[in-house]
């Protein structure tokens, strides 16, 4: 019982970072029906950027955390003013490629100003635990899954009450529509990027102390994000976020309890998740079935 | 009367399709005007033309100004255009859909002018905009345009889809923005008998140009017109 419960701390805890990088993933496919493959090296970027600056800038952590989200914000903003934008009236494939040169830009980019090794990535929390009732809870896992929650509230907090998100969710049901009244969507769309950027570097920045920081450390993670933003359907960010928790949590407790599932086939088991839910539910476990009338 | 809203030769083509082929017409201020003929003659890409969502040429002046650019400015310019299809945002809640109408408004909506005209809306609030009938859609599009505070408003075939009776009560509305207040309105309609009942003016398009204007009692007598649109 006790393993039972360390286990589902340390699932919550991965599925956060799961479902963070999926809610990235979520926001801009909603609105744009891209799916944006260069989202993990974004966010592996940004959380480069947050390891220069603790250990070459004198920053502290927070410090470091919160410089690196307005970096990201401004940087995901950029990226779709520059790059995105222009496509506009490009078919869905073409910003899908686009967005995967980011992918392969991005990487050579961070592997040549700070190496391809492996480096550490200091942890904001202590390795320690506490003890309740027999059950050790760890303080990294839990404060993975705080950070995260937190940062995943206030955005949903923004979304729901500010005239701004209000017209974000509008312009992703129907951009002409919200024209028509007023409302500069492509500069939506950029704040669009800003956020799924932070939200990247949120999931980096939680994920780096146990992975340590590479070039390639989001890569798997960005698998493990597409299967839990299928799973809660690609147009549902609740879906995306209790999707993330609902992976993150399945592949501890079968990674614990049904013994041939060793650490090696997380991946696999993820993707054939991804599989199971194309096939059976499609449009994921929040999702809705998008009937459009031709 | 000075014109609010006047066009002049203005034309407009989908990729190959021309549909608009030089219409030039005019809305003056606190007017009703029906834009009337059959489908595919431009009456929709008359409004696209004006609101920015279709490329064109010619001039487009409003309230003294030359339009021009993205639907955006237009509607910031006091263009309120209701599209084909309404435009309501289904998955968001009907207020929501309403503070989306105030958009550009600073500070906290004021609803208490738009519940005026449609005071069913305060108690369907919450409700998803998209499980509202057809007839009840239709007047949320309206009032979410009204909320723009526009000198002009553009209705795409209001009627479409709706019964008679619904119909009858979405022109009675506008006839009531229009007489209480002051609105100039420019509606596009294939229900040429209810039109010209509301409009003092019509024009009506044939293959992208226009082929007859008049005051509504004209037109009504006008025989052509009579055996192409409004039946024996």
């Amino acid at each position: 019982m006790q393993q039972f419960f360390q286990q589902l701390l340390s699932g919550l805890s991965d599925g956060a970072i799961f479902g963070s990088l999926a809610l990235a993933l979520v926001l801009i496919y909603k609105a744009t029906e891209v799916i944006n493959f260069a989202q993990g090296e974004l966010a592996m970027f940004t959380t480069y950027i947050s390891w220069a600056l603790i250990t070459h800038h004198g920053f502290s952590f927070w410090e470091a955390f919160f410089a690196t989200l307005l970096i990201a914000f401004l940087f995901g903003v950029a990226l779709q003013r520059v790059v995105i934008r222009p496509l506009e009236k490009a078919s869905v494939l073409t910003v899908v490629m686009a967005t995967i040169a980011l992918l392969v830009i991005l990487n050579g980019l961070a592997a040549w100003i700070w190496s391809p090794q492996l480096q550490f990535y200091p942890s904001p929390f202590p390795t320690s635990t506490w003890v309740v009732g027999g059950v050790h809870i760890s303080k990294q896992d839990l404060g993975t899954f705080g950070v995260v929650i937190a940062c995943v509230t206030v955005l949903w907090l923004f979304f729901r009450f500010t005239k701004l998100g209000l017209a974000m969710r509008a312009g992703a049901v129907n951009p002409g529509a919200a024209r028509l009244l007023g409302v500069r969507t492509t500069w939506l769309l950029a704040l669009g990027w800003g956020f799924a950027a932070v939200l990247g570097a949120v999931s980096g920045m939680m994920v780096a102390p146990s992975i340590f920081l590479t070039p390639n450390m989001m890569q798997a993670v960005l698998i493990y994000a597409f299967a839990a933003a299928v799973l809660g359907g690609l147009e549902s960010p609740v879906g995306a976020v209790v999707g993330g928790l609902a992976l993150g949590v399945l592949l501890d407790m079968l990674g614990t309890y049904v013994h041939p599932i060793t650490p090696e086939l997380r991946l696999p088991v993820a993707l054939a998740i991804l599989l199971i839910v194309l096939l059976v539910r499609p449009a994921g476990l929040f999702g809705r079935v998008v009937v459009r009338r031709v | 009367m000075s014109a609010l809203l006047e066009l002049s030769d203005v034309s407009a083509r989908y990729g190959q399709v021309q549909a608009l082929h030089g219409v030039s017409l005019s809305v003056a201020e606190g007017e009703i005007v029906a834009l009337l003929g059959a489908n595919g003659a431009g009456k929709t890409t008359t409004l696209r033309a004006v609101s920015g969502t279709v490329r064109r040429t010619g001039e487009i002046v409003f309230a003294g100004k030359r339009l021009r650019g993205a639907p955006e400015a237009v509607a910031r310019a006091g263009v309120a255009h209701v599209p084909e299809g309404r435009g309501i945002f289904a998955e968001l809640t009907v207020w929501e859909n309403l503070r989306m109408g105030a958009y550009l408004r600073r500070g906290r909506p004021d609803f208490s002018a738009v519940l005026a005209y449609f005071p069913w809306l305060e108690s369907r609030r919450h409700q998803q905009a998209g499980t509202l009938s057809g007839g009840e859609q239709q007047m949320l599009a309206l009032a979410r345009a009204f909320l723009l505070r526009p000198k002009l408003l553009m209705l795409d075939e209001p009627s479409l889809g709706l019964a008679p009776l619904v119909t009858r009560e979405v022109f009675r509305v506008v006839g009531d923005l229009n007489a209480k207040e002051g609105l100039a309105v420019l509606v596009v309609e294939q229900n040429a008998a209810i039109a010209l009942q509301s409009a003092g003016r019509a024009y009506v398009l044939e293959t992208g140009v226009v082929a007859v204007e008049g005051s509504s009692s004209e037109l009504k007598a006008n025989d052509a017109v009579r055996s192409a649109y409004l039946g024996p």
